[in-house]
């Protein structure tokens, strides 16, 4: 059976394709180096509309008013700029309420977007510019150690790693956050209450690794201006081994958090990157696994959530779980000895 | 492929759900149609695969282990017709609900009329309202389309005017519509289906059409203010959403292609199958199908005049499960836990199995959160279908659910329990079912895919439904009574067809069952006591013939609605007698 894979490596090459949301500049160039705050794409965006009912205001048919329309589709206009002007012995005149772009002309009405915004794509990673995407984005190359998490609340930043989570289990309190860390990024076990994310915020950090975090917590955290990300779900869980060594191992490293919003149908997943220094690119991680032994697992539901194993055979046919279910299943050799027995659908591949 | 499936024999069936794929294979046995297996393999609509057609392949490899029978060539192509050699199968249907919820925008004029249609009809599918627009939305134009900008609808459904009726109005609230869709990137453009006033579908044409990704058209769902006729529109709809998820998700389109355009959206085929049913088999009571999974809550009832079907993404049991929290309590859903679980625990429960919805329960513990869970989702999703029943249907109080005979459930929640008797608990107490109902599990989820299939050779769906390929749980006798803890309510007698007979007395509070085996009838004659209500009126009693199944005849006489102790601690020790009752643990 296929194994979903949720990758967790020392060295790897990482390939992440960068789009803008609607098109815009590319302004990044083919092999060029970038770091993860490089802007390499912008484009301006309108969220907001105007109509001007010119015909309904002037009292005139949709034709006539189109008729002393001044403007044209792409037309930036000023505030108060003039957009048609009435006749008889006291004209009226019709002006853009507010600066913006018009974008619709017809049947005696103007469509404007106003409000506009820059809006700036980073690169994420850090990395190489190895392909453009006309008019969206780029696709970057990097090498380095790659953790992939569960939940990320969508900001992305860079800076040093700095472990204040003496063991997996560590619970991050607003009390140990001190000026030392600031513009760190803390590998910080779990957090159990806002006022933690709250001081994160104000010192500032760069970011927050974090195994768990309390559902409660997750519109406080959403709401934060640096990067959160989330290793292993939701609740008081401990980080997984995988994770934790090779994060912790790799202490005042530059580490980069893109901590995207994880979406199953794309694939985005929040994620942490230190790169590495290399003589030739590493390979790239599987995306597909089929369980077998030897494979290094992880629990993704009760017993034993969120430890790490390693499959030690995959048993055949069914096989009975304590909850009176029958499912396809492999013997798991957790780290701390034991074995047990778990359905392979409740398994992900960590590497 | 053969032009018609009568033509042919084997008739392999694919259903695509949101964490399993499945193949079914369907062959003629003795003469008549039968299920013969089914292969399993995880869906693939998601990264990193992104590609239906790879879960399906590995689906249909599982199926040839299992029968012994080539079905996919070397370039794992589906070999049809069958061949010489014994492989391959003759034709191919396929049901689809794997895919992202379809965020809709819904317009209409009257909030009570066609905005409630074009509610009803949206609930049809795998689909979220986001927006609605209607003649008493206060917001201007502009504002309008700033929120459609904002929504990014996969569909618009567009209803108003009765036919012959109002036509302005409809047109300037199409406006918006019309000009949001300018606005967007032309590949997120929504596809749009008009379902009102026929005489503007010109006008709706130009307004809309050529800024629609497509553009559908259906009959009129509100062709008068008292008329409300929405299946020709689900038709339209079924079919605009396999497009939109072929837009969406690789190998979709492959796979329709493979079926000769038979795909359907899973709930579709089974409210097509329920539709069905009521017609043939139907009786004053209504039929009434329920499947609780990954991707949706689905109630499909069928009435003498009418069909409801409900598609309730919200009370999904995977991705959107840790949304469940928006249409009710961690307390409401521990309420129905025979362990002392802790909200904390409960919440974090919600949030981890949405992140990975295709895992298991593997501990007991574990198993009974999910039970509750299913138990509250389901009973959310019958209430709010309760809303869309026809008003004169046969029920014994207004307030509660209606008659029913039988009550088909499926789904991965039924799946999940381990006996009959944990399923038919979970059915018990989250459909309250009233009087006397036959209640049957379709373990192998047969009944969209013989929904997809009725369209193409009727007499298979008919073959199989009686062929036993369905679990028949047993006769439901519940009797509508509100009395004290422990009085009698009803006294049951059956008479097996061998002329032996067992005795019943019924409790109020308790649940008891009488054996009678899968395939062997009785008799029961009931006495009310204290009023009770099993369908023959207050207190009265009767004599109806019964059939058998796993769990034989069944009394409920916890009360309706449930009446669940409001100690906790009573109420979880009652909770595991009736789990042990119907031979849990």
């Amino acid at each position: 059976m296929q194994a979903p894979v949720n990758h967790i490596v020392g060295l790897t090459s990482i390939v992440r394709e960068r789009l803008l949301p609607v098109s815009g500049t590319v302004l990044a160039r083919l092999n060029q180096k970038v770091s993860p705050n490089d802007v390499i794409a912008e484009t301006n965006w309108a969220r907001e509309h105007i109509i001007i009912d010119v015909a309904r205001t002037l009292r005139l048919s949709p034709a006539a008013a189109d008729r002393i329309i001044k403007c044209k589709v792409d037309d930036r206009l000023a505030a108060n700029a003039e957009i048609a002007v009435g006749r008889g012995l006291f004209p009226r005149t019709i002006r853009a309420p507010r600066e913006g772009r018009v974008v619709v002309v017809g049947g005696g009405q103007v469509l404007m977007e106003v409000g506009e915004t820059k809006v700036e794509l980073r690169a994420g990673i850090p990395g190489t510019i190895v392909e453009l995407v006309a008019n969206r984005g780029a696709v970057i190359q990097t090498a380095g150690a790659l953790v992939q998490g569960v939940w990320g609340n969508g900001r992305i930043d860079s800076g040093l790693l700095v472990n204040i989570a003496e063991k997996p289990d560590g619970v991050l309190t607003a009390g140990r956050l001190d000026v030392s860390l600031r513009g760190s990024i803390l590998l910080a076990g779990m957090v159990k209450d806002a006022e933690t994310l709250q001081a994160a915020g104000d010192l500032p950090v760069r970011g927050l690794i974090l195994s768990g975090l309390y559902p409660s917590l997750m519109q406080t955290a959403r709401e934060m201006r640096y990067p959160i990300m989330v290793t292993d779900g939701f609740g008081p869980l401990p980080m997984n081994s995988a994770a934790y060594k090779l994060l912790s191992t790799n202490i005042k490293r530059e580490v980069t958090i893109n901590a995207e919003v994880y979406d199953r149908y794309s694939g985005a997943r929040p994620e942490a990157i230190i790169p590495l220094p290399i003589s030739t690119d590493p390979p790239a991680p599987r995306e597909v696994e089929t369980f077998a032994p030897g494979l290094q697992v992880r629990m993704r539901r009760p017993p034993a959530l969120g430890m790490i194993g390693v499959i030690t055979a995959v048993k055949p046919g069914l096989t009975q779980l304590p909850s009176g279910l029958r499912a396809a299943s492999a013997e798991v050799r957790l780290e701390s000895g034991d074995s047990i027995v778990a359905p392979l659908v409740n398994l992900e591949v960590v590497g | 492929m053969p032009s018609s499936l009568v033509d042919g024999n084997s008739l392999l069936a694919l259903d695509i759900g949101a964490t399993s794929t499945r193949a079914v294979l369907f062959d003629v046995v003795e003469g008549e149609y039968r299920f013969v297996a089914s292969g399993t393999a995880p869906s693939t609509a998601e990264a990193p695969f992104k590609d239906v057609s790879e879960g399906a392949r590995n689906a249909i490899a599982s199926l040839q282990v299992i029968v012994g029978k080539t079905l996919l060539d070397a370039a794992k192509g589906l070999i049809t017709p069958s061949q010489s050699n014994g492989s391959g199968v003759d034709a191919l249907v396929v049901t689809l609900s794997a895919g992202p919820t379809i965020k809709t925008v819904v317009v209409g004029l009257l909030k009570d009329v066609s905005v409630e249609s074009a509610r009803r009809l949206t609930e049809s599918t795998y689909a979220r309202v986001i927006e609605t627009i209607g003649l008493n939305d206060t917001r201007k134009p502009d504002q309008q389309i700033d929120s459609i900008l904002r929504a990014q609808p996969d569909l618009v459904v567009i209803s108003g005017g009765t036919d012959g009726g109002a036509s302005r109005s409809v047109q300037k609230l199409l406006e918006p519509i019309g000009l949001a869709s300018f606005l967007m990137l032309e590949e997120k453009r929504p596809a749009v289906l008009f379902a009102g006033n026929e005489k503007i579908k010109d006008d709706v044409k130009t307004l809309v059409g050529s800024l629609a990704a497509s553009m559908h058209f259906s009959p009129n769902v509100r062709p008068s203010l008292e008329t409300e006729d929405l299946e020709p529109a689900e038709r339209e709809l079924a079919r605009m959403v396999i497009n939109i998820r072929k837009r969406q998700i690789k190998g979709v389109d492959m796979l329709d292609l493979w079926s000769g355009g038979h795909m359907l959206p899973t709930a579709y085929a089974t409210g097509r199958m329920v539709r069905f049913l009521s017609k043939v088999y139907g009786s004053q009571k209504g039929i009434l199908s329920i499947d609780i999974g990954s991707s949706a809550a689905v109630v499909s009832a069928g009435f003498k005049n009418k069909s409801t079907l409900n598609v309730y993404p919200q009370f999904g049991l995977g991705e959107n499960l840790s949304r469940l929290l928006n249409y009710t309590s961690l307390g409401e859903i521990l309420r129905w836990s025979s362990l002392d679980v802790s909200e904390g625990v409960l919440r974090d429960y919600l949030y981890q199995k949405a992140l990975h919805p295709s895992t298991i329960s593997a501990t007991k513990e574990d198993l009974v959160i999910s039970q509750a869970v299913a138990r509250q989702a389901l009973s959310l999703a019958m209430q709010f279908a309760r809303r869309d029943f026809p008003r004169n249907i046969a029920s014994i109080k207004p307030n509660l659910t209606p008659l029913f005979e039988p009550i088909l459930a499926g789904g991965a929640a039924l799946s999940d329990a381990s006996r009959p008797g944990q399923g038919l608990l979970l059915l018990l107490d989250s459909l309250q079912p009233v009087g006397v109902t036959t209640v049957i599990l379709d373990q192998n989820n047969l009944l969209p895919l013989l929904g997809a299939a009725a369209s193409q050779n009727n007499i298979l769906p008919v073959q199989v439904l009686e062929s036993g390929a369905f679990l028949s749980v047993g006769t439901v006798v519940s009797p509508v009574v509100t009395t004290t803890f422990g009085a009698p309510i009803l006294h049951g007698r059956l008479r097996y067809e061998n002329g032996s007979e067992a005795r019943v007395e019924l409790k109020y509070g308790n649940l008891e069952t009488l054996p009678l085996a899968s395939g062997e009838a009785g008799t029961l004659t009931v006495q009310c006591l204290r009023g009770a209500d099993v369908g023959f009126g207050p207190g009265r009693g009767g004599t109806i013939p019964v059939s058998g199944g796993a769990l034989g005849v069944v009394f409920d006489g916890r009360g309706r609605p449930l009446d669940l102790p409001s100690d906790a601690v009573r109420r979880r020790e009652m909770i595991k007698k009736w789990n042990w009752t119907l031979g849990g643990e």
